[in-house]
């Protein structure tokens, strides 16, 4: 027992240094962001459907005329652990889209109706597209966006976030931007074509405008239309895209979870049962 | 090792094999009826579960690679293609992304286990220079491994660390170009790490057989730090340590899962998931947490040469440790001065790796040019004096009477006897 409790000690004191040393608080000081309440977060979290559905809409009719998300395919959306879309509904989005496809037997390049198998078409068709019509600024991608964006936790915040298993700085950040937008205070230059957000990881203004209104998208099923509730969904939506196996993950984890736990108190007591006759 | 064996071949197959190929009693003599000492505590187990990690490394990094695309307009598409595409892609990649952390957590611990019982004195020398060898290249592998996602810390971590060789002085900028395959990182780097990243895992594989061997010559060390003495002192390797080791490596599965299944990201850089561009320069340019302590000494130190050769003499510093510690006991156990200099030496090392990860700016450079300083004098000058300043306890007269005592374990002698672990 003695040497289970002096290993219990090195495995804290593991975590401990592995905690200090870790990366998460390299990045110093950043914007001030508010933690959100997610349906995903935690050992059982999963995907809450209905707001992935009306995070696709705010993203449909808002976010996509900047940003592309090149690495989601449309039959994403009907695959187990997503928005939850019937296959008949896949299609139906997919051809509101239009691909170029070719070259054809002629030899020409068309522009054709998207199907389920074909990844989102970017708004732009190249970088240097983007920036012109974006006053210099490039709209990232979504694909992988909610994964790429982490205010530090800083210490000791970020070893109380192993045991809480946070792993939502993404959609804090991205819910704290959208609606982070104000007036600048008094003295506060803001740059020609930026517009003032404190929450911004990268300084004080940015060159998206506030993209988000009351009223801007329609639900139909009775939720809120507010900036607060279209912020939360998108974010949700786009921590989607960016892990779409999370849930896949998180159930498959508990199951190992489980095993180990049993095959470990086993081979405790095996190993206690074969050592039993051994000073040691 | 095949010594260590009475095995006599009994079945004709059997016979015919042993007599032209003694595969059968070198593994016997080796993993079967070998004399271990019978008071190694779970701190012994890291060898066992390094072994695991290595092969679990191995197995997840040649699936990966049946999916993965080296180049640089394709790597990151590809990755993210293994993230959502490929059947239970996304385990496979964050059991590899993880496990090197695994990796570097449990080598770590192993390393300073030996330390903390002297495992690198006389006659275990070679295996400990085996160990640091097989460090470094386990620390070549972990760079290399990171560059191949090609995020935006994989480019700007590849630049970094090969810019550092242009520190030295004439030969510096060829080696560079040389490295790189070009004039900057590009996909001659990317191709290049990634067959080497392919490479070193089979040359460690190697290395660790080699010191394997060279502990299994000089038996292995123990908490006591004194020689098995009597057939007392010892148990064969199997049954007692393969199922103390498989326990203790299904514990540390349980840590490793808990990171693959909950906290995937929680050990890696947000900035990896932004593809590549050599145009834009991220704010902060963090290695892995496991370099950390290192990049703490190479940024101490103002002159870019100074600061490359003391980082890499941080480690080539452990290549002569044996000879540095002039201490006739082996033991922490039985060293109270050499105790308290091995926990502050702990800590400086945690020290270094938090600074590491802190802008090298004001009080952290203050900071990380003491502890770095504190560093190399425990190897130069602390361990060379303990030796002769420190009056050690006395040893118990065999691992038997230690073991009796209570103190098997590597408790302190004298410790009171625990009867629920008879």
């Amino acid at each position: 027992m003695k040497t289970m409790i002096r290993s219990a000690r090195g495995a804290l004191l593991a975590v401990a240094a592995l905690a200090v040393a870790a990366p998460a608080l390299a990045a110093g000081e950043g914007p001030h962001i508010e933690r959100q309440q997610w349906s995903f977060s935690g050992p059982f979290g999963s995907y809450d459907q209905a707001q992935l559905q009306r995070g696709f809409k705010v993203f449909k009719e808002v976010c996509a005329s900047c940003h592309g998300a090149k690495f989601l395919a449309f039959r994403n959306l009907a695959e187990e652990g997503g928005p939850g879309f019937t296959e008949d509904q896949v299609k139906v989005i997919a051809a509101e889209y239009e691909v170029l496809k070719g070259p054809n037997d002629d030899g020409e390049m068309e522009a054709l109706p998207a199907i389920p198998s074909d990844r989102f078409p970017s708004p732009f068709p190249n970088e240097q597209a983007a920036r012109a019509s974006n006053g210099g600024a490039y709209p990232p991608d979504f694909s992988t966006l909610a994964k790429a964006r982490a205010v530090a936790s800083g210490f000791p915040g970020f070893v109380f976030d192993i045991f809480t298993q946070y792993q939502e700085h993404g959609p804090d950040y991205i819910y704290n931007l959208l609606t982070g937008y104000e007036e600048p205070p008094e003295g506060v230059e803001v740059p020609e074509g930026q517009y003032y957000n404190p929450s911004f990881i990268a300084g004080k203004s940015l060159a998206m405008a506030p993209p988000l209104f009351e009223e801007a998208v329609e639900y139909t099923d009775g939720t809120p239309m507010t900036v607060e509730q279209y912020a939360h969904d998108v974010a949700a939506f786009m921590m989607w895209v960016a892990e779409p196996k999370l849930e896949e993950r998180k159930n498959l984890g508990f199951r190992v979870m489980i095993f180990l736990v049993i095959f470990a108190s086993l081979l405790y007591f095996t190993k206690k049962s074969v050592w039993r006759d051994v000073d040691h | 090792m095949a010594g260590h064996s009475n095995y006599v071949p009994q079945s004709a197959a059997a016979k015919w094999l042993e007599s032209r190929l003694p595969v059968i009693s070198l593994v016997r003599g080796s993993f079967v009826d070998f004399p271990t000492p019978k008071n190694l505590n779970y701190w012994w187990t890291f060898g066992g579960i390094l072994f695991f990690v290595l092969i679990a490394q191995i197995v997840t990094g040649i699936v990966l690679v049946m999916h993965y695309t080296a180049s640089t307009t394709a790597a990151f598409a590809s990755v993210e293609h293994i993230m959502r595409d490929v059947n239970f892609g996304w385990l496979m990649r964050y059991l590899h992304a993880n496990g090197a952390s695994m990796f570097f957590i449990a080598v770590f611990i192993h390393m300073f286990r030996g330390m903390y019982y002297g495992s690198y004195k006389a006659p275990r020398e070679i295996s400990w220079i085996l160990g640091v060898v097989i460090f470094l290249i386990m620390m070549a592998t972990a760079f290399m491994g990171y560059v191949l996602p090609w995020g935006q810390m994989s480019f700007w971590g590849a630049t970094v660390i090969t810019n550092l060789f242009s520190a030295l002085p004439l030969v510096g900028e060829p080696i560079v170009n040389w490295l790189w395959g070009g004039f900057a990182v590009d996909n001659p780097t990317l191709n290049r790490f990634f067959s080497l990243h392919y490479l070193l895992p089979f040359m460690i594989f190697g290395v660790v057989l080699l010191h394997v061997w060279a502990f299994h010559t000089s038996g292995n060390s123990n908490p006591t730090g004194i020689n098995p003495k009597t057939k007392q002192d010892t148990i064969p390797f199997h049954p007692y340590y393969t199922v103390k080791d498989l326990f203790a490596i299904v514990v540390f599965m349980i840590f490793f899962a808990y990171f693959v299944f909950y906290i995937p990201n929680f050990l890696g850089h947000a900035d990896n998931y932004i593809e590549a561009n050599p145009l834009v320069t991220p704010a902060h340019i963090v290695p892995e947490w496991y370099f950390l302590p290192f990049y703490a000494i190479l940024r101490a130190v103002p002159d870019k040469l100074g600061g490359v050769i003391l980082m890499f003499g941080s480690i080539a510093v452990l290549f002569v440790l044996p000879w540095l510690d002039t201490s006739k006991v082996r033991s922490g156990t039985y060293r109270p001065l050499f105790k308290q200099f091995f926990w502050i030496f702990a800590a400086v090392c945690v020290g270094l790796g938090y600074l590491g990860a802190m802008p090298a700016e004001g009080i952290y450079v203050t900071l990380a040019r003491i502890l770095t300083a504190y560093y190399f004098a425990h190897f130069l000058i602390i361990l060379p004096l303990l030796g002769f300043l420190e009056k050690p306890k006395a040893l118990p007269a065999s691992i038997s009477e230690a073991v009796l005592a209570g103190s098997g374990g590597g408790q302190p002698a004298g410790a009171v006897s625990a009867p629920e672990t008879k």
